[in-house]
């Protein structure tokens, strides 16, 4: 399409190419909002097909996998990738590939539950934190700063030691971790919005505190938290691997993939890659995917958060 | 336009610290700065009038409307409305009061919640003071929203502030207003953001409203060609303090302070015959924070005199309901 | 100045047919189209309409300062019979400053808070001269001040340091300071209060007496432009609908957009008791109505406006009356002759 324009009957027919006539033409469609929003709306549409795919495979194992994970009779020992066995065998008999697939299940579960629990903490803190100031602000600073300024691996290892193995803990010890990042950003907006007209304009209606906390200053601090969220995800992910791969994870049992590292490592130097390869890719592949999600959002959104 | 008092507002005061860094303080001490972007002053509004709040930059008008509705403290001065002392009641039943007292920014767009629909942010007055259930809430919102040209209200009932247009953003803000039957509004520069067309629009509305709903109008504005369409009345403020105020035929048929003569001077005309001949005034606002002693304008006063430094020259009738704050002879 | 003596003057400036578009996501804003004009030596030319008319893009294009993806995609601007569009970025960048300076809206952002007062000047002045010496640029820079009404010494200043209104009068002086023959002003004194602004309006006349300059005064402000200009161009949805002289364009206006704009602003010397209104807001300019732009919200509006654009021309009789409005179809030239685009005052099918 050529970019000299002539005349406005020619920009029409440009304008044409409107979301609704996307909908009609779906290739031709793609095309143009390609190019309109570039490379962030590719990033972002890869991520959002690689969780989509994991979190299918997640939620239907049975679906997938031609084995149980714990089953030590799918097949014979240490197998190479074959017909039949597409990831190979472990050392128990068991089949790699119903382990990543049912592994998938319970390090999304953790990494979910974890996000959800920190943003849960997080958001509200910031938000309170952020409006009412003062001393309340300053203690709570003081303590999401310590949090966020250690390590993120070494924290949770601390609460990891702490609490034990188990589900449950180790959701926490990696909720823990990500608190102070919902908090400097919600408390960030909270801080900024507080300042907006529109506050203002809501205490001269009659508005209490609160009111305005929740119906003005929460709505349009929501908005870049979404971001965050999938961002970490992906680190939720990682940690949690990081965790069982030495060893402070969950009980044998629960099929895991940072179990199925640090297992397939003693292996490795016999020549059998693929009990730590395929459990690798999938943590890598997993991460990427949210952090491409992630990323490829905030690009998107941020023209629209910049117009506000 | 009665006699009777809505407002009484006397010897109001508004200071705002200044915040120093390391080397003023060391430099110049202890001593707390201050800006008096408000000093002392006194005026009524009557029901039923527009009182127009005219001035520059830093003159306080934008202040003393917030003080008068007390979304900022005042430092010290009382508030009367109804008889009632504003400044020395609890906050609680300040808010009970403020469906009768409204206020109108000068951004509609700023003044509006990006997430919160048109429909719900003019309908909030109501649910917050409890007026009426939720079925009576919407129709009158709508009623509002068809009586004050936000048409078709189904539809835009549901729509954002950013999908609709300057004007109609305003009178969303207006709507909000409005609402809960006010009989007051401070209405601050509310069309200094407007297109030129679409200040007439506003204005003319807010004419017919103030006529429908029985309003009193506090319009600060700096333009003083829309204060005189507009007003009944006009003060005139210089850095804190009112220097003349009066009706508006006396004020502009016969502007007293030097300040209002130029600033009058000043506005331009849209008329090429008009165009101005005189040499303007020189210089520009000083300092709210040291400001000059005496007389705030004398620096720039043609007529000064050396008394015009030594303390502040009151407000003086020169003529009936004509006041003015210089010691010049009418 | 008088009518008659623009009519013999040269111009300064030429536009042509500009057009100047802006690819947005769902289309792209036609910001200006095929708008022409002159400004002549000496005169001052207000540009006037309302937001998103165009205009400070207009201004923007003349030192082809343009934000991408904006782009000028046809027509000329001639300077002195040069085009500039056609000009490559190094002959532009002598333009700029040296021929034709800029003022922005807001000084305090146009002014680099990092640099001296001094410094600025002695960059721009190296800029177009760069054999020259220190001293001799400070005097110049001072000289410029003292016409600026600027003590000297403030030159060894920040921005910061000063007021809006010398800010405003600086970046004047730096638009100056190479003698250029067009000073393009986009809303120089929005930001200023009342009396300041009136200072610098007589700043800006004082020194285009002095210098014979001409200046493109872009505003909204009507009084301003009522204050300083000799003719007037009205802007609206991207396209000129008026052109003429300062009185006949505040006096007696032929288009129903510029009628209506005169009217709704009010005066401070009259007793207005309704002030005219608009009803409406202006086109989508990503698909612009068909015919005339204004033809939605014209109170004069005929069939034939929504059909076709009428052009940019010398109004002939007014329609349906028979009457001739005062200034006869005559020479193509819109020096002293009125122009407007409306179809009351063009009889359709002729020439």
């Amino acid at each position: 399409m050529s970019a000299e324009v002539k005349s406005s009957s020619e920009r029409n027919i440009r304008a044409r190419f409107s979301p609704a006539g996307i909908l009609g033409k779906p290739f031709r469609g793609l095309i143009l909002v390609s190019r309109k929003y570039g490379a962030e709306w590719w990033i972002m549409i890869a991520g959002a097909l690689i969780v989509s795919f994991m979190i299918i495979v997640a939620v239907f194992p049975a679906v997938f996998a031609p084995y149980g994970p714990l089953d030590q009779e799918a097949g014979g020992q240490l197998m190479p990738p074959q017909p039949g066995y597409p990831f190979g065998t472990d050392n128990l008999h068991r089949d790699v590939l119903s382990r990543v697939i049912f592994g998938a299940r319970t390090i999304l579960g953790v990494a979910f539950a974890a996000a959800i629990l920190s943003s849960a903490i997080g958001i509200p803190l910031g938000l309170l934190s952020g409006f009412v100031g003062g001393i309340l602000d300053r203690i709570l600073s003081l303590i999401m700063d310590s949090v966020y300024s250690f390590p993120g691996l070494i924290l949770a290892i601390a609460f990891a030691a702490m609490l034990g193995p188990g589900v449950v803990n180790i959701t926490l010890a990696v909720a823990v971790i990500y608190i102070p990042t919902y908090f400097r950003m919600v408390r960030g907006q909270t801080l900024s919005i507080r300042e907006e007209v529109y506050v203002e304009a809501a205490r001269a209606i009659g508005a209490r505190r609160w009111v305005i906390l929740l119906q003005y200053i929460f709505p349009n601090v929501i908005a870049s938290v979404v971001v965050i969220f999938s961002i970490n995800i992906a680190d939720a992910i990682l940690t949690e691997a990081a965790l069982s791969y030495i060893g402070l994870g969950l009980p044998a049992g629960i099929p895991d993939w940072g179990m199925d590292l640090s297992m397939g490592k003693k292996f490795l130097p016999s020549g059998t890659w693929w009990m730590i390869t395929f459990p690798g890719a999938a943590i890598s592949l997993l991460a990427l995917g949210f952090t491409m999600l992630g990323e490829g959002l905030a690009e998107i959104l941020n023209p629209r958060l910049l117009e506000r | 336009m009665s006699k009777e008092a809505l407002f009484s507002v006397r010897s109001l005061v508004k200071e705002f610290p200044v915040q120093k860094n390391l080397i003023d303080l060391l430099l110049a001490g202890r001593k707390r700065s201050v800006v008096h972007a408000v000093d002392d002053i006194s005026f009524d509004i009557y029901k039923g009038e527009v009182l127009g709040l005219a001035g520059e930059s830093g003159s306080g008008k934008s202040t003393t409307g917030r003080l008068l509705l007390r979304l900022i403290e005042p430092t010290d001065g009382i508030i009367e409305y109804r008889g009632r002392n504003l400044t020395a009641i609890s906050s609680r039943e300040m808010e009970t009061l403020r469906a009768k007292l409204q206020i109108v920014f000068q951004d509609p767009n700023s003044s509006l919640s990006p997430r919160m629909s048109i429909g719900r942010a003019i309908g909030h007055p109501l649910r917050i003071h409890r007026m009426g259930n939720s079925g009576q809430r919407k129709d009158r919102v709508l009623e509002l929203m068809e009586k004050i040209g936000l048409t078709p209200a189904d539809f835009l009932y549901r729509k954002y502030p950013h999908q609709v247009s300057g004007g109609q953003a305003q009178r969303i803000v207006l709507a909000r207003a409005l609402v809960t039957g006010p009989e007051f509004i401070v209405a601050d520069e509310p069309i200094a953001m407007a297109d030129v067309s679409v200040r007439a629009l506003i204005l003319e509305l807010m004419k017919q409203l103030k006529g429908e709903f029985d309003l009193t109008y506090l319009f600060i504005t700096h333009d003083l060609a829309t204060a005189k369409y507009l007003c009944d009345r006009i003060a005139i403020m210089y850095l804190g303090r009112i220097v003349e105020i009066g009706s508006r035929d006396e004020l502009f048929s016969r502007p007293h302070h030097p300040y209002t003569q130029a600033l009058l001077e000043a506005v331009p005309v849209p008329d090429p015959v008009q165009r101005r001949t005189e040499e303007m005034v020189h210089g520009e606002i000083p300092s709210a924070i040291n400001p000059p002693a005496g007389c705030h304008f004398h620096p720039r006063c043609p007529h000064a005199m050396p008394r015009c430094s030594e303390g502040r020259p009151p407000l003086t009738e020169i003529a009936p309901r004509h006041f003015s704050a210089c010691v010049l002879d009418s | 100045m008088s009518e008659t003596m623009q009519q013999t003057a040269e111009p300064v400036l030429e536009i042509r047919n500009l057009s100047i578009d802006y690819p947005i996501s769902i289309g792209t804003v036609g910001a200006v189209e095929k708008v022409s004009f002159d400004l002549y030596k000496g005169e001052a030319l207000g540009l006037v309409g309302e937001s998103g008319c165009g205009k400070s893009t207009l201004g923007l294009s003349i030192l082809k300062l343009v934000r991408p993806p904006g782009k000028i995609t046809g027509g000329q601007i001639l300077y002195k019979g040069r085009d500039i569009v056609s000009m490559r970025d190094r002959q532009i960048l002598k333009l700029r400053g040296q021929n034709i300076a800029m003022a922005f809206q807001n000084p305090l952002t146009s002014l680099n808070p990092l640099f001296r007062i001094d410094r600025q000047f002695l960059e721009t002045i190296h800029q177009h001269e760069p054999g020259i010496n220190k001293s001799e640029a400070l005097k110049l820079a001072e000289a410029i001040l003292e016409e600026l009404g600027i003590e000297p010494s403030r030159l060894y200043e920040y921005p910061h340091q000063l007021s809006g209104g010398m800010r405003q009068r600086i970046m004047l002086g730096l638009g100056l300071i190479m003698n250029p023959d067009i000073i393009v002003a986009d809303e120089p004194t929005t930001s200023l209060d009342v009396i300041v602004e009136a200072g610098f309006i007589d700043l800006l006349n004082r020194l285009r007496g002095r210098y014979n300059l001409s200046i493109l005064l872009i505003t909204h402000n009507l009084g301003l432009v009522a204050e300083i200009a000799d003719r007037v161009a009205v802007m609206y949805a991207g396209k000129i609908v008026e052109i003429g002289g300062a009185d006949k364009i505040f006096h007696d206006p032929l288009h129903p957009y510029t009628y209506g704009l005169i009217n709704c602003v009010p005066n401070i010397r009259l007793d207005q008791e309704e002030l005219v209104t608009m009803p409406g807001n202006p086109p989508d300019l990503v698909n612009p109505p068909a015919g005339c732009r204004f033809s939605p919200r014209c109170p004069k509006v005929m069939d034939i406006c929504r059909v076709q654009e009428p052009e940019l021309k010398a109004p002939a009789a007014v329609q349906g009356t028979g009457q001739l409005s005062d200034q006869t179809s005559g020479a193509g030239s819109d020096t002293a002759r009125r122009v407007t685009a409306c179809w009351l005052y063009q009889v359709k099918g002729a020439e």
